[in-house]
């Protein structure tokens, strides 16, 4: 009969030989075999300690963003809540009190700003719909927590750090992504 | 009059209870750091790193094992045998520790004006009293088995004691062969006769082979672990088990290979005999102090190597089937066994006749 694959092989079904079946070479054979393998080198990361390299379209949690003197960039203008294709994101605006330019960038800004972390996809779909540069994915991606309450990002935990009252902590932040 | 029925030197028992004590501790460290090395060697043979988050290297990690077995909750099901239940583990760790009784661990060292022997009993049957611990070793598994109330643990026990027995009966033919060049059942003689001559492994290389399978057999190892084979028996005998009662069970194990593997470098390796060294030599040299430490380091070198093997087969060689485990043992090991005693019988005879037939 005509072999329906060029790849498939014939199995030998013909009685061990004496040499097979004192079974100690093969046992030997396969001894040696694992031994060589105690001096290779092992393919693990160290996680904590070593990280690989991200590549620079990484997805990672969320950050707000503020501008090089320190104000929020975001206005709640809510594209990022339309663009959510999760629904993970919502938020609750405000109006800028005289005396707050410091702190915001525009007359409008988030009071509230969540995202689900549960449910979100870092699709980075948010990221390309703020017209302000305000959220943008970062390089961090392990969140793990006790209570699913928590994966509930507010402010506190996206907002990036100061740029000027904490530099080190912006740029470690920010990281080496590359913006689209 | 005063009649003194148990003439015991008071001296005596202190040294003998020391000396268990030491010896207790030792093989229980070594046990506990058997289970580090255990990890430590599969993940090297699986290209892995192994545990090395527990202190440096990760040595810390049997001692955070051995705290998280005692944190456990104990649970000792409803319809089992209660006091079955917890002799079990008890006679395996007790049978496992008995051992250790006969093994001479070095010669002797002079203390206090003192000789003292290192090993606990030098009893004139030495062989024999570890052949019958070492049986009595599967009651640890069958109890447990046994007082689960579980078929899969049941089924297990039953496939654990009859693969002791039957590799049993190979190992004590194959010691009849040794024992018919030593002439003796004192180990420490046997020793003392290898520190003159080659190890007995030159002599009785079959019998050797042997008594290593069936010392993997004794032990429960791979490729013969069928009575606690995770992925038929879902863990076996020991699978009711929690906390420190399971801990029990997996230390004896390595009491046991800690235990066998000194049988083995005793019989067949010499012992605690230092290598391509003039032992007498050396202690008139150097002390006897410094040779006693030094043959114990042997012994424990020896030893070492022995772990090491049983745990290189462990992560090389897969499961034996129930069927193949027999066949090996009573149609293969046995006859082997018995040819092995036969031709080493006659060439006892033989030399005893001045090497001609008459």
């Amino acid at each position: 009969m005509q072999a329906l694959t060029s790849r498939s092989k014939t199995v030998e079904r013909k009685p061990m030989t004496i040499w097979e079946r004192l079974y100690i070479p093969a046992i030997a054979k396969g001894m040696s075999i694992t031994f060589g393998h105690i001096f290779k080198k092992k393919p693990t990361i160290n996680y904590p300690e070593q990280t690989r390299p991200f590549s620079p379209v990484f997805r990672g949690l969320q950050v707000l963003n503020r501008d090089e003197e320190g104000r929020e960039r975001c206005t709640a203008c809510g594209l990022c809540a339309v663009a959510c294709p999760a629904e993970a994101i919502t938020m609750e605006a405000a109006e800028r009190l005289p005396g707050e330019e410091n702190l915001y960038r525009e007359e409008k800004y988030a009071a509230k700003y969540e995202i689900n972390m549960l449910r979100c996809i870092f699709c980075g779909l948010c990221e390309e719909a703020c017209p302000k540069d305000a959220i943008y994915l970062s390089e961090t991606f392990t969140a793990a927590n006790y209570s699913r309450q928590s994966f509930i990002y507010g402010k506190k935990e996206l907002l990036i750090p100061h740029p000027k009252l904490q530099p080190e902590a912006y740029e470690k932040a920010k990281g080496q992504r590359v913006k689209r | 009059m005063h009649v003194t029925l148990l003439a015991i030197d008071l001296a005596l028992v202190i040294e003998k209870l020391i000396l268990i004590a030491v010896i207790v501790t030792v093989s229980l460290l070594v046990a506990m750091y058997e289970t580090y090395a255990e990890r430590k060697i599969a993940a090297f043979i699986q290209d892995r790193r192994g545990p090395n988050r527990a202190g440096p290297f990760g040595i810390l990690q049997p001692v955070a094992d051995g705290l998280k077995l005692f944190m456990k909750e104990e649970i000792v099901p409803n319809l089992s045998n209660k006091f079955l239940f917890i002799l079990g583990p008890g006679l395996a760790m007790l049978t496992a520790m008995m051992t250790s009784a006969v093994i001479p661990w070095s010669s002797h060292i002079e203390l206090f004006g003192r000789t003292i022997h290192l090993q606990i009993a030098d009893v004139n049957i030495g062989i024999l009293y570890i052949f019958g611990v070492v049986s009595m070793g599967v009651y640890g598994v069958m109890i447990g088995g046994w007082a689960s109330n579980n078929k899969f643990s049941l089924l297990a026990a039953i496939r654990g004691a009859s693969q002791i027995i039957s590799y049993e009966l190979a190992m004590g033919i194959s010691l009849i062969a040794l024992l018919m060049l030593t002439q003796s059942l004192s180990l420490k003689t046997i020793v003392q006769q290898q520190q003159d001559g080659l190890y007995y492994v030159a002599y009785q290389p079959v019998g050797f082979l042997i008594f290593l399978i069936c010392a993997f057999a004794e032990c429960n190892r791979t490729p013969f672990d069928l009575s606690e084979a995770e992925s038929e028996l879902n863990f076996g005998y020991h699978q009711e088990y929690s906390s420190m009662k399971l801990g029990f069970y997996l230390f004896a194990e390595y009491v046991n290979m800690f235990i066998s593997s000194a049988v083995m470098a005793t019989l067949y390796f010499g012992g605690y005999d230092i290598p391509f060294v003039n032992d007498a030599a050396f202690g008139a040299h150097y002390g006897q102090n410094m040779l006693a430490i030094l043959q114990g380091l042997s012994l424990f070198l020896k030893v070492v190597i022995f772990i090491f093997f049983f745990m290189w087969v462990r992560w090389t060689i897969p499961r034996f089937r129930y069927d193949q485990l027999m066949r090996l043992g009573w149609k293969g090991l046995i006859p082997l066994s018995l040819l092995n005693m036969l031709i080493t019988g006659f060439i006892v005879l033989l030399r005893q006749y001045g090497w001609h037939f008459s």
